[in-house]
């Protein structure tokens, strides 16, 4: 078998310009700023002490509701991956954040098996889910896929309530918040905020990773063309399915996450809108970027509770206008336009050119929404 | 049949859509080293063969042999392992990606790792990346297509385009190179270039060529060998200046 090793070796590579190109990849493939360069990498840092310093700053209130921002974007990526990544469509996400939040009461409380293990159960149960449901949805496509999964989310709540000496029937579960460890100064709230912060940045690390390689090139190349991603021997089948299982892995350790901040499951958070509530996040954020799932996040966390407070007689409809002007100015998500700000600073301030170079600003745009629009909207861009 | 002088074996080909016959018991060998040049009127069945081959479509009855294995067996995939890349008549490229994105997929069926590896950025990873990134890199130099490395391959000029689908289809290190008319929408110039490609392809990395092709020209310059197909059967078969002199063959491109 022809592998790696016996192929020629390679050669040492110039200093800096390939590399860069290579890290710019999935630049190139996202509307997400491009991890590139020590500037962005201090930007990335700097964000990243103030995430960590901000519940010193805020309300315990607040606090719970920027640990739910940083949970919807857990589960947001997870579908990012799916929908913008892999051209594969899914309505019914909420089915396994809901998975993920049940394995966790049910292992903590009934169990008495600590937070960290249920976590992960919680996250391996929802890829083995999504990897089984994915193998027979290989048979639909598009808005096929969509209605299959939809189904699920449709369900869940009935099952949920079916097993009831398991799940508590209508009454659901009431959990344990974990306090933080080692006598940490800080408090329950704190504490979830730090881990659902943490479990972010794992997340989103190991998803950059995934889409820069091999792998994440043959998950785009089954979304930008099939025939030609199984003529270059991708195994299309297989990939889509753990696609699959990976986006509801994400979702799965997302539900998780979220019945610990929540203290409290019960089937009726986990109905069909939960569902389209994550995919109204992913669009705004920016579908095809990993992100866009933090502004999804923000999204669908905050616009609901500022509609209240405008119109206490009629917040979806101040929801539903704001989503519209979303799309309006945004056409390819927050993550879309933040990266268009962030080439046009670098050319006014740096004088830099954005790299890679001869890329044209509509081919960026295009590649952000080409597999959404196919997959979802089957919209011309 | 002697396995050390055939690569590729098609044995009594035939494919039926729906009650039409587009190919009808076809049977021809691919020497190694050599270009092969298929040719036939429009609807021969030359692209149904090709389609066969990369296992896109089924016969109803035959077998191919590439290699001393069956090809009929193996699912679509896995056809690039084995050593059989190829090109498509109307493009087949990945749009959202750059050029060298697109060529780095053609050395997909030459590499192993998988999505946990990648995701926790393993050495074994990282290692296998690189020789990706050289491998695609070579191609895209064979085909001077290194100042387009970082391009978006939406928007480049169609010739390019098929220079690029080359370049992938290359970075497969193929034993067998299936070229679906490679010439089709390119000028004059880009055309004579081709066939100098193709000998290079030949002599220096020792690929054997099985070539679909309309433009005559091309195909009777640089072919070892043509097989010339007609409503799905194969009316001929030798060196191009005997072919041309076949009346079958004329027959079959002047009409009656």
């Amino acid at each position: 078998m022809r592998t790696a090793k016996s192929g020629p070796k390679a050669e040492p590579r110039m200093k800096g310009a390939p590399i860069d190109a290579k890290n710019g990849r999935l630049g190139a493939l996202s509307a997400g700023p491009v991890l590139r360069g020590p500037a962005t990498k201090l930007i990335l840092a700097a964000i990243a002490i103030v995430a960590y310093l901000l519940p010193f700053a805020l309300s315990s209130y607040q606090t719970f509701e920027f640990t739910q921002v940083y949970i919807y974007a857990v589960a947001l990526l997870g579908l990012n991956i799916l929908i913008g990544y892999n051209g594969q469509f899914s309505l019914g996400h909420g089915a396994f954040y809901a998975i993920g939040a049940y394995t966790t009461a049910i292992m903590t409380t009934r169990w008495d098996i600590p937070y960290g293990w249920a976590i992960i159960a919680a996250g391996l149960l929802s890829l083995l889910v999504g990897f089984l449901f994915g193998l027979p949805a290989l048979r639909f496509e598009g808005l096929y896929l969509a209605l299959a999964t939809f189904a699920l989310a449709l369900a869940m709540p009935q099952v949920l309530k079916y097993f009831d000496s398991w799940t508590g029937g209508s009454q659901g579960i009431v959990l344990d918040k974990p306090g933080a460890p080692w006598h940490l100064p800080i408090t329950s709230d704190q504490y979830i905020y730090y881990l659902s912060l943490t479990v972010l940045v794992i997340a989103l690390t190991l998803a950059y990773n995934l889409l820069r390689g091999r792998a994440g090139r043959a998950i785009m190349a089954i979304r930008d063309n099939p025939i030609a991603a199984e003529a270059m021997g991708v195994n299309s089948a297989l990939y889509k399915s753990l696609t699959f299982g990976v986006s509801a892995m994400y979702t799965g350790v997302a539900g998780a996450l979220g019945a610990l901040a929540v203290a409290f499951v019960a089937p009726d958070t986990f109905s069909a809108f939960l569902s389209i509530n994550f995919l109204v996040g992913s669009v705004v954020g920016g579908i095809a970027s990993i992100s866009g799932a933090i502004f999804g996040g923000a999204f669908i966390e905050f616009v609901p509770t500022y509609a209240q407070e405008i119109s206490r007689a009629a917040p979806w409809a101040i929801f539903g206008i704001t989503l519209i002007i979303f799309m309006y100015v945004m056409p390819t998500g927050v993550a879309g336009l933040a990266k268009r700000i962030t080439v046009a600073l670098r050319r006014s301030i740096v004088g830099e050119r954005p790299a890679p170079s001869p890329r044209s600003e509509t081919a960026d745009a295009a590649g952000a929404t080409a597999g959404t629009a196919r997959a979802v909207m089957g919209k011309p861009d | 049949m002697a396995a050390d002088n055939v690569l590729l074996s098609v044995q009594e080909i035939t494919v039926r859509f729906s009650g039409i016959v587009a190919l009808d018991g076809v049977t021809f060998a691919v020497e190694p080293g050599k270009i092969v040049g298929l040719i036939g009127p429009n609807g021969a069945g030359k692209t149904t063969l090709f389609n066969c081959l990369s296992r896109l479509y089924k016969p109803v009855s035959g077998a191919v042999i590439f290699d001393g294995k069956s090809l009929l067996g193996l699912p679509r995939y896995r056809v690039p392992e084995l050593g059989i890349c190829r090109t498509f008549q109307n493009l087949a490229l990945f749009p959202t990606m750059t050029v060298l994105e697109n060529v780095m997929l053609g050395v997909h069926s030459r590499t192993r790792t998988g999505f946990l590896t990648h995701a926790l950025r393993l050495p074994h990873a990282r290692r296998e990346e690189d020789f990706i990134y050289e491998q695609a890199m070579e191609a895209i130099s064979f085909m001077s297509l290194k100042h387009l490395a970082h391009h978006a391959a939406a928007g480049l000029p169609y010739g390019t385009l098929k220079r690029i689908e080359l370049a992938r289809a290359l970075a497969g290190a193929p034993k067998l190179l299936l070229l679906d008319e490679p010439a089709g929408g390119l000028n004059h110039e880009e055309v004579t270039e081709l066939s100098g490609l193709l000998r290079e392809i030949r002599d220096r990395l020792k690929i054997t060529v099985l070539l679909v092709e309309h433009h005559m020209n091309l195909v009777m310059q640089v072919s070892d060998k043509v097989v010339v197909l007609d409503f799905g059967r194969k009316i001929a078969e030798g060196p191009p200046a005997q072919v041309q002199r076949n009346p079958e063959v004329i027959r079959a491109y002047l009409g009656q």
